[in-house]
């Protein structure tokens, strides 16, 4: 780990840490210097360092809502805008606590695109038709409710080393 | 309960307009303040969402609710009730908007 004031580099066994806490984050130091054969100490330091520098900003548990009693039904929203509104649009549907994404993107339309949570199709379609749609600038909404997921990981050193290796 | 016609004729502000949606979640981008704009919608949208409303009673809910007008109101839930669909829909509720528009322009207070 290279560090010079506040810019800070991760070096080979910083990647191999976050690796690590990103497949599990709950290891001990001990556990995980122990598989990258470093002290725990060592572990201990370059956590702390990555934590301050913020290449780590937050450990989180994954839960299942249904298991827990919450069914909870997920939608991708496509919003098309006015270019002028679109930056304001995004912004504002952060502030909604159903919505847990919130991305731009330019392909013919400028949309904002986000992902929502609500308890049923009701529910969705009320926070779209009392919250969204009275956006100044929407001007269309497209939603895609997911009836079955196949697939839902996060980013991972591990899949970008994947990625790379699949190009060559 | 009839509010007075000024009050159902009024532009609402646009958190309780009408949105056109043609199924949860997919709104057409059109949108009535008044009653005269909602009569406009109506000649033009997707059948697809004159049904996907009247289906969830959206049309009388909007028209009770947010304008008052509990007499129109139960007239288009008499259309949903005899399952009025496709362009006879689009007719049906052209000519019962129109048809109290004319009214309540006529009068000063709605009956």
């Amino acid at each position: 780990m290279k560090s010079k004031g506040q810019e800070m580099s991760l070096d080979y066994l910083d990647r191999q840490i976050l690796q690590l806490l990103q497949e599990n984050a709950k290891q001990t130091y001990s556990e995980i210097g122990a598989k990258l054969d470093v002290a725990h100490s060592t572990v201990y330091d370059r956590i702390q360092k990555m934590e301050q520098a913020g290449f780590i900003t937050k450990y989180e548990a994954m839960i299942d809502p249904e298991r827990i009693g919450v069914p909870l039904i997920t939608a991708q929203m496509t919003i098309t805008t006015d270019p002028k509104e679109t930056e304001n649009i995004a912004v504002k549907m952060t502030e909604f606590g159903q919505v847990l994404e919130v991305a731009t993107s330019f392909s013919e339309e400028l949309v904002v695109i986000a992902k929502v949570v609500a308890r049923n199709q009701a529910e969705l379609h009320s926070f779209v038709a009392r919250s969204v749609a009275p956006l100044p600038g929407v001007l269309r909404i497209r939603t895609a409710i997911v009836t079955k997921k196949y697939k839902e990981e996060r980013f991972s050193l591990g899949q970008s080393k994947r990625a790379v290796s699949q190009k060559e | 309960m009839v509010a007075s016609s000024s009050r159902v004729l009024r532009s609402v502000m646009r958190e309780e307009a009408f949105y056109f949606f043609t199924s949860i979640g997919n709104y057409t981008g059109q949108s009535a303040a008044s009653l005269e704009e909602f009569l406009l919608k109506v000649k033009d949208i997707d059948l697809k969402s004159l049904e996907f409303h009247l289906f969830r009673e959206d049309f009388e809910k909007w028209v009770a609710q947010t304008l008052g007008d509990s007499r129109l109101a139960e007239e288009l839930r008499g259309v949903r009730v005899q399952k009025v669909a496709g362009n006879a829909l689009r007719d049906r509720l052209y000519f019962l908007v129109s048809k109290r528009l004319k009214e309540l322009k006529g009068f000063g207070v709605a009956r």
